[in-house]
């Protein structure tokens, strides 16, 4: 067990954390590469000002229309994603590991408050999970990869919440923990989960298009 | 040519024509005037107080009038037409004279070079196509569109319909039911689409834009194609010199120039269009856009380093060593852009550069809040004016024609480099 | 759930198909795919969560009680996303339905951009998707008539040359009837402004050219029309996906008004040409913006008024409400204009519908989708349910809707659903209410 630990925390760490920015950066530059090439009529537009307008209008809850017409996706949504990168930066438990292997210390949240966290990402997860099965404009386009991507997602936080409350063997589910959360990160540049990647950009060019073109809100 | 430039008045300075430009004749209102190219004769539509319309010339009116006139131009020989109606027949009055020949309708009238030959397009009794100093084509078609003349006006030629189509019959359509007539006879072949034909220097040869299905474009020179085929094509040309024809063609996303079915400009550019030749055909000239947005002017497949959002009307001089062009920023601050360096001055409208005969001096007609006058190598001529006409040069390039209008006078002035 | 349910006979979708076989379709898919496109599909493709979230956007999805073949993600379900799982290699019979909902049952009216939090712009998918079929050759009859025309009149209903000079003197003549001395003056070189309509309104709405001649007169505009092809501003050719073609109707369009050396264009009312002229036709040109500034004439109305220039002799009974075209509201922005116009020419409230401005709901009839023409009539007027069901609640008689598509697409909601509305121009309430000599 514990040469699978060492595993786990050692080689395939820096593989996944490898795989993961090596392979953002890849995808990145390969995207940009084929828009310089391809695109040439959609970058032209591209503007700072619009761009910062649209994501910013977004990253507000209720704001854009799709947003008011959907309640529990908009809070669902916000929650998982605000969870998702908190909780696991400032998990005390994280933070003890940065300093055991590099010497980084940085503030911790309480754990009370990354347990709640932990459980809203799982909560949400089962909600969007729910979406997929009884909402039948959702069902309707789910496939795989909607489903691969939800695993991948709600797994890194189950198992550390069972690590977390020692519930099944504590050992296991700390590799099992360790592993799942470096499928997740070495799974962004290859899946759907590359929209951490490319939203960013895709936001900000419909938001120069409505902002600067089209003169108007595009939320 | 009946009266060429070295035939007019080349004395410097300025000359009132008109003391007013009005109609003295009654009349209800008068319509925007049209000046002779050798600045001579002033003309306006005047509608009369009985309701008919005719030209006021040098303030006197044409003998006739009619019901509806418009269009007036002055040809290159000076003489002065309108289309007009008579009794529900339309038909051409050059100088106040008509032709015997009346239509349904007439539009478009063209010039020979010399402007001894005058054609336009007609239709009469449901059927299309054109007539020349009045005579229609022996065969005329369901339909015709872009019509053209050779110079010397011997040969005209329009894109034509060669047989009807029922109400959305795609299917027929697609087999082609365009050609283009020369003289009024048809090619024997027939395209999706055939546009902008255009003659030779010696009006014998007549190359067209064609379109062989939705999707495969060509150009066809006296009906016969070229044998590579382009994802798009624009205008065809004939090389002045060697008669090759020369035409814009789109090969994956990208514009260059083909030559008789062969690259000479790698297709590189976003745009590429309204190539020109210098007269030995050595030296060929286009609009380009070297990247999305960016146009300019391209001499012998070199684009000029300055681009601008649009550029227009591109002229060569005459031995190729020179090029001029209008830039703009989506019509706004017009600059006169010369060998790839714009002129100093931003203005509200530019017209096309001239060259003088020996290229070795440019003028154009601007525009700026509301006045207008003439620039030469750059510099405003000494003052500005409601209206001028644009600019054209003496034979030995020299001097300078100006036809204004300002102050409801009517002006010629022949300016020399020193008045600019 | 899905197309295969719902497939209508069309000549041009039937014959296309037949000439298709799979190798075809999949070196066409290829070559659009590899050639045409890029980062763009490539990222929306990728990153599309599939969260449905965009499915209320969809007014086909409203009006058909929440099937969600009818969403935009569930129609790019059906169509690109296969094409990409497939790499192209489908059947005829695929291409035949994966047409009807690119040209019948998307409008390309972009609402689904206010829902999508990624910003996936599912208009130009299924623009993306018609260019496909356009280089397949399975198209409507009817709209590719019009492309058909487009290409060999360089206007969208066979009008010939003479027709349009003819219909434009016939205008003036009858307008000085009753305004002596207006002129709609042809070809006029250095002109203010260049009047560009659309087709139809020589063909059969010429009081829409009579009405505009009179507003010029009345203002004192420095105007013209050209005599020659290049005067329509239309573009189905955009819509069919024959994007060769909408760069040649654009560069006729403004080359004409470069050619008359016009400051500016302004156009009729319509809601698609100005789409055509600010964010396609252009492109495809290499223009980054129109060569000639393009004013709707939302906007140059609303300048008049601003201006003082539109005398009114009474005011229009209210209410109304308004209609926001797509193109030229959450394309251009110009619902407050619109509004302020609005209530200026009406005495009484504007009573809103419920998605009003950027957000409104498409006619239903835009992107094309009327000119597929009457045997998708039914398909267009089952989805403009929830755009009526929104103009029944306001319970007003006038719909004031600046946009020809609309007017038409509208004028047939009224009608099936029973609205008792009628459906106004912005020129219809100008002309009827402006100062006019007794």
């Amino acid at each position: 067990m514990h040469e699978i630990y060492n595993l786990v925390t050692g080689p395939l760490a820096w593989l996944a954390w490898g795989i993961f920015i090596v392979g953002s950066i890849y995808r990145l530059a390969i995207m940009y590469i084929l828009a310089k090439k391809k695109d040439a009529p959609s970058l032209a537009y591209m503007s700072w000002g619009f761009s910062l307008r649209s994501i910013i209008n977004w990253l507000i809850p209720f704001n854009a229309l799709g947003w008011r017409r959907n309640p529990l996706m908009t809070v669902a949504t916000f929650a998982f994603h605000i969870c998702l990168v908190v909780a696991p930066i400032f998990l005390l438990a994280h933070v003890a590991l940065w300093d055991q292997f590099f010497g980084i210390t940085y503030p911790v949240l309480d754990e009370k408050v990354t347990d709640i966290m932990t459980m809203i990402v799982v909560a949400a997860c089962l909600i969007f999970a729910a979406r997929r099965i009884f909402q039948k404009e959702v069902r309707y386009v789910s496939g795989f990869q909607d489903w691969l991507i939800l695993v991948i997602a709600v797994l890194p936080f189950a198992t550390g919440l069972l690590a977390y409350y020692q519930l099944g063997n504590y050992q296991v589910m700390i590799v099992l923990h360790i592993l799942s959360g470096e499928i997740m990160l070495a799974a962004i540049p290859f899946t759907r989960l590359s929209h951490m990647l490319f939203s960013v950009f895709t936001r900000s060019y419909m938001g120069s298009e409505f902002g600067g073109v089209r003169r108007v809100k595009d939320w | 040519m009946l009266h060429p430039a070295s035939s007019w008045d080349w004395q410097p300075g300025e000359r009132v024509v008109l003391d007013s430009t009005g109609c003295p004749a009654p009349h209800e209102w008068q319509e925007e005037p049209y000046v002779a190219p050798d600045g001579e004769t002033f003309g306006a539509a005047v509608r009369l107080e009985d309701g008919l319309f005719t030209m006021c010339v040098n303030g006197v009116p044409w003998e006739a009038s009619f019901d509806k006139l418009w269009h007036p131009r002055f040809g290159p020989d000076g003489r002065l037409i309108a289309i007009v109606q008579q009794d529900g027949e339309w038909t051409l009055a050059v100088n106040g004279e008509v032709w015997p020949e009346t239509y349904a309708f007439m539009w478009t009238p063209l010039f020979s070079l010399d402007g001894a030959v005058i054609a336009t397009a007609i239709q009469q009794d449901g059927r299309y196509g054109l007539c020349v100093d009045g005579t229609p084509w022996d065969t005329l078609y369901e339909n015709a569109n872009e019509f053209s003349l050779s110079r010397d006006g011997q040969a005209s030629a329009a894109v034509v319909q060669t047989q009807s189509l029922a109400a959305a019959d795609i299917a027929a359509f697609q087999r082609g039911v365009f050609s283009v007539a020369v003289n009024g006879q048809v090619w024997d072949k027939t395209f999706v689409n055939a546009w902008t034909p255009t003659f030779d220097a010696a009006g014998q040869r007549v190359a067209a834009q064609v379109r062989l299905s939705l999707y495969d474009y060509s150009i066809a020179v006296d009906g016969e194609l070229w044998k590579q085929n382009y994802a798009c094509v624009w205008e065809p040309r004939f090389n002045p010199a060697s008669g090759a024809v020369v035409a814009p063609v789109r090969i994956a996303g990208s514009w260059g120039l083909a030559q008789d079915g062969q690259i000479i400009w790698e297709p590189v550019f976003a745009q590429c269009w309204q190539q020109d030749f210098s007269r030995d055909g050595k030296t060929i000239g286009a609009i380009v856009a070297t990247g999305y947005g960016k146009f300019t002017v391209a001499v012998n497949a070199k684009p000029w380093s300055a681009t601008f959002p649009v550029v227009t009307d591109l002229v060569l001089s005459a031995d190729g060593k020179r090029a001029a062009a209008l830039a703009n920023e989506y019509n706004a601050n017009w600059r006169v852009v010369v060998d790839g360096q714009a002129w100093n001055g931003l203005f509200d409208m530019a017209w096309k550069p001239v060259f003088s005969p020996d290229g070795l001096h440019v003028a154009a007609k601007v525009e700026k809040r509301n006045r207008q006058t003439v620039l030469l190598d750059g510099k405003p001529y000494k003052r500005d004016f409601e209206q001028v006409w644009e600019p054209s040069f003496s034979p030995d390039g020299a001097k300078v024609l100006i036809r204004a209008r300002d102050g409801g006078k009517y002006l010629r002035i022949v300016a020399q480099a020193t008045d600019f | 759930m899905g197309i295969k349910d719902r497939l209508i006979e069309d000549v041009g979708l039937r014959e296309g198909v037949k000439r298709l076989t799979e190798d075809k379709i999949e070196q066409v898919v290829q070559t659009v795919l590899k050639g045409e496109t890029g980062a763009r599909l490539a990222a929306y493709s990728e990153i599309c969560m599939r969260c449905g979230l965009c499915s209320e956007a969809c007014h086909f999805y409203l009006s058909h009680d929440g099937d969600p073949s009818y969403s935009p993600v569930g129609k790019v379900q059906q169509t690109m996303a296969v094409l990409l799982k497939k790499k192209g290699r489908v059947s005829p019979d695929f291409i035949y339905g994966m047409a009807q909902i690119a040209y019948t049952e998307c409008n390309l009216c972009r609402r689904c951009v206010h829902f999508c939090p990624v910003g996936i712009d599912t208009g130009y998918i299924m623009s993306t998707v018609r260019r496909i079929c356009h280089k397949l050759g399975v198209t409507p009859q009817y709209i590719q008539d019009t492309a058909h025309s487009h290409s060999a009149t360089f206007n969208q209903m066979w009008v010939k040359e003479d027709e349009w000079t003819d219909s434009l003197q016939w205008q003036e003549d009858e307008a000085r009837e009753e305004f002596p001395g207006l002129r709609i003056p042809l070809d006029k070189e250095g002109a203010d402004i260049y009047y560009s309509v659309i087709a139809p309104e020589p063909k059969f709405r010429t009081q829409l050219i009579y009405q505009a001649a009179a507003i010029m007169n009345a203002a004192g505009a420095d105007w013209t029309m050209p005599s020659e092809p290049g005067w329509d501003n239309s573009d189905m050719c955009m819509f069919t996906g024959d994007f060769e073609m909408m760069g040649r109707l654009k560069r006729k369009h403004f080359e004409s008004a470069q050619k008359l050396k016009v400051k500016r264009i302004v156009m009729g009312e319509c809601g698609h040409a100005f789409r055509s002229v600010y964010d396609m036709g252009n492109r495809w040109v290499a223009w980054k913006m129109y060569p000639v500034p393009v004013i709707h004439s939302i906007e140059f109305f609303w300048e008049l008024m601003k201006q003082g220039k539109i005398k009114l002799a009474k005011k229009y009974p209210g209410p109304v409400t308004v209609h926001d075209p797509c193109n030229v509201v959450r394309g251009r922005g110009h619902h407050e204009k619109l509004r302020e116009l609005v209530r200026f020419l009406v005495d009484g409230p504007i009573i809103e519908t419920a998605s009003n401005r950027e957000h409104n709901i498409c006619c239903t009839a835009g992107g094309g989708v009327i000119n597929c023409g009457p045997p998708f009539k039914n398909v267009r007027l089952d989805g403009s349910k929830a755009k009526a069901e929104e103009l029944r609640a306001t319970g007003v008689k006038t719909i004031v809707a600046p946009c020809h598509n609309c007017h038409g697409g509208l004028e047939d909601t009224v009608h099936r659903y029973k609205l008792d509305m009628h459906i106004k121009f912005l020129g219809d309430i100008i002309y009827e209410c402006m100062e006019k000599p007794s």
